[in-house]
């Protein structure tokens, strides 16, 4: 019964293609595994922009959206059928064909991450040897949608916002990539399903996770700022600011178009959510040995959930930094201490067992933290703003 | 360190989220259709006419008792000129009997109105004043905010009801220049008595000045 309900989704599929004739298996399971991603993840999306205005409302002592449905939950329902009903308008002076492809482009590249990524024991899309970097791969061509838009719309606050975007994107892909690689160091594979295997054993009752470790934590800590950057969320949303920029790269969209681009904006939380979880919180593996009668594929979308709501209490907590401090954060502090922590792993995997490991390399990067950040602070690269003229 | 910030920032907030799922004092916001706070006494939205009358559920008062008696003061000192008076060619008792012109016609278009209050305070006869009802949304852009003059007409006790300090004050003021009125045409009557009857039209004439003054 535990071994069905785990597999639900797989013997389904299987089920399914029993009706038809064994040469076209082969693709239409493909087309069918397709087909639930890009319908569920959507689904998940509008559950989380309720989820989000509902729990900013609730930091901000309000109530949030309560007028559609019971509690508001219809929201997103009201949300889409408004800007499948608005009109959609194009710039006169923009280049039209780029700007009709820029969110496209988004969204395709968003959905190509989930096909490397394993919701559940043997649900991946495609097992690749390189996995992780076809992620990457597939994450960075965002920033090239990002671009298009900005560019094609020919307005000023989009391409100031593109421009942000770019930079913002480029400089924290390298903090992102780093931080993954003692993933890969230690797992010595780029496939997500083995880094998954990998994690998936329990002493003691308790998971192999690489976040319990030293340097996985400080990596998952890594990984979790930069991926905040890449998706542009908040405290990293300088490429919207909307008090700043209009809406940013997307200023010129409306309608349907504008909706592409919020989807495509939280499916790449999801996908990175997603990876993030895969990648240092034991994918679909449960918490604790005794647990793993629940559902392998739930553990993954609870884990993804949870990384949403850390996602939506950053964005009601943190206001947007400035320019230059974003740019101070990834080079002088994200990045120096990703590559100590690359040295770091190194250090933990010749140390062989033993709890000498444990204190040197906590010891080593504590260290770094603290020392980093105070001279950072120090310098006034980082910590509160001063104004001169203001004084 | 590096970070510290940021956790008590993420402490306040999580104690804001939690807070707000147990403590209704922190849920400050009122969920306006179903909730409701009462106006503020100085709360002001568009002018209204006041009437006066013996019986304040008898609507079919508000003609015979109203104050204004179409002086056009207001009309011509409205800045954004949203209201129009067309005079009558009657004449009617006013609150201390002597006859006067009525409004034929008075139109308020709110939609040019701006709340300003000028007309109020120009208007000699406590005729005009301001009103605290703003839901005036209507689909009908242009016949359903040029209010004529019986939508724009209220009884004092609704004047009493929403603005009570003021409404006071008002009838105070009132009730003491209608005795100084009624004073001057009884001491008029008197020197009409001595004089014989000589001269019985002119002492008429003065309570109506004595009105324009205030």
């Amino acid at each position: 019964m535990i071994q069905t309900l785990d597999q639900i989704f797989v013997l389904l599929k299987h089920w399914l293609l029993n009706f038809l004739p064994a040469a076209w298996q082969p693709a239409v399971g493909v087309v069918l595994s397709v087909v639930c991603i890009i319908g569920v993840f959507p689904a998940l999306f509008a559950f989380t922009t309720v989820l989000e205005r509902k729990g900013i409302g609730r930091i901000q002592n309000r109530l949030g959206p309560n007028r559609v449905g019971p509690f508001g939950i219809l929201q997103p329902i009201a949300d889409g059928i408004k800007s499948l009903t608005k009109e959609d308008i194009v710039p006169l002076k923009a280049d039209a064909a780029v700007h009709f492809l820029a969110p496209i482009v988004l969204v395709v590249a968003v959905f190509m991450g989930f096909a490397v990524l394993p919701m559940g024991r043997n649900m991946v899309l495609v097992d690749m040897d390189a996995g992780l970097l076809f992620y990457f791969a597939m994450g960075a061509s965002t920033e090239v949608s990002v671009f298009m838009a900005g560019w094609s719309s020919r307005n000023k606050y989009s391409l100031l916002g593109a421009m942000r975007a770019v930079a913002q994107m480029i400089s924290y892909e390298v903090a992102l990539l780093l931080s993954s690689v003692v993933v890969v160091m230690m797992s010595g594979s780029l496939s997500l399903v083995k880094i998954v295997a990998a994690q998936n054993q329990y002493s003691w009752g308790l998971p192999h996770w690489y976040i319990f470790t030293p340097w996985g934590f400080a990596g998952a800590l890594m990984f979790g700022i930069a991926a905040t950057a890449e998706t542009n969320r908040s405290p990293f949303d300088l490429p919207e600011g909307e008090s700043e920029l209009v809406a940013g790269y997307f200023t010129e969209y409306s309608g349907f178009k504008f909706a592409l681009f919020f989807l495509g904006e939280y499916v790449a939380m999801f996908s990175i959510a997603g990876l993030g979880a895969t990648l240092f919180l034991g994918g679909w593996s449960a918490p604790l040995a005794a647990l793993q009668f629940i559902p392998s594929w739930m553990w993954f979308f609870g884990k993804l959930m949870v990384a949403m709501c850390v996602f939506i209490w950053m964005r009601g907590t943190l206001p947007r930094l400035r320019q230059d401090q974003l740019m101070n954060f990834a080079w002088k502090f994200v990045l120096p201490m990703c590559l100590l922590n690359l040295f770091v792993a190194g250090l933990w995997r010749f140390m062989g067992d033993g709890l000498l490991r444990w204190v040197i390399c906590s010891a080593i990067l504590i260290l770094a933290y603290v020392g980093m950040g105070w001279g950072e602070m120090k310098r006034k690269h980082l910590g509160p703003r001063t104004y001169r003229y203001a004084e | 360190m590096l970070g510290e910030g940021i956790l008590k920032g993420l402490a306040e907030t999580a104690k804001n989220f939690a807070g707000s799922f147990v403590s209704a004092e922190r849920m400050i916001t009122v969920q306006y259709p179903e909730e409701r706070i009462a106006p503020m006494e100085a709360a002001r939205v568009f002018p209204f006419l006041v009437y006066d009358s013996k019986h304040p559920e008898d609507s079919l008062d508000w003609e015979a008792g109203m104050r204004c008696v179409a002086c056009q003061i207001c009309e011509k000192e409205c800045p954004p000129k949203c209201i129009y008076i067309e005079k009558s060619k009657d004449k009617k008792p006013d609150f201390v009997g002597k006859m006067q012109i009525y409004p034929a016609r008075f139109d308020i278009d709110i939609s040019v109105c701006m709340s300003c209050q000028i007309c109020v305070e120009v208007c000699p006869f406590e005729a005009i004043k301001m009103d605290t009802q703003f839901e005036l949304a209507t689909d009908d852009r242009f016949g359903a905010l040029l209010l004529d003059r019986k939508e724009l007409a209220k009884s004092n006790e609704y004047y009493h009801h929403i603005h009570p300090t003021e409404a006071a004050e008002v009838d105070a003021r009132l009730a003491a220049e209608k005795a100084k009125a009624n004073a001057k045409v009884k001491a008029a009557a008197d020197a009409a008595v001595a004089k014989a009857a000589t001269q019985p039209a002119v002492p008429a004439a003065k309570p109506a000045e004595g009105n324009k003054q205030e």
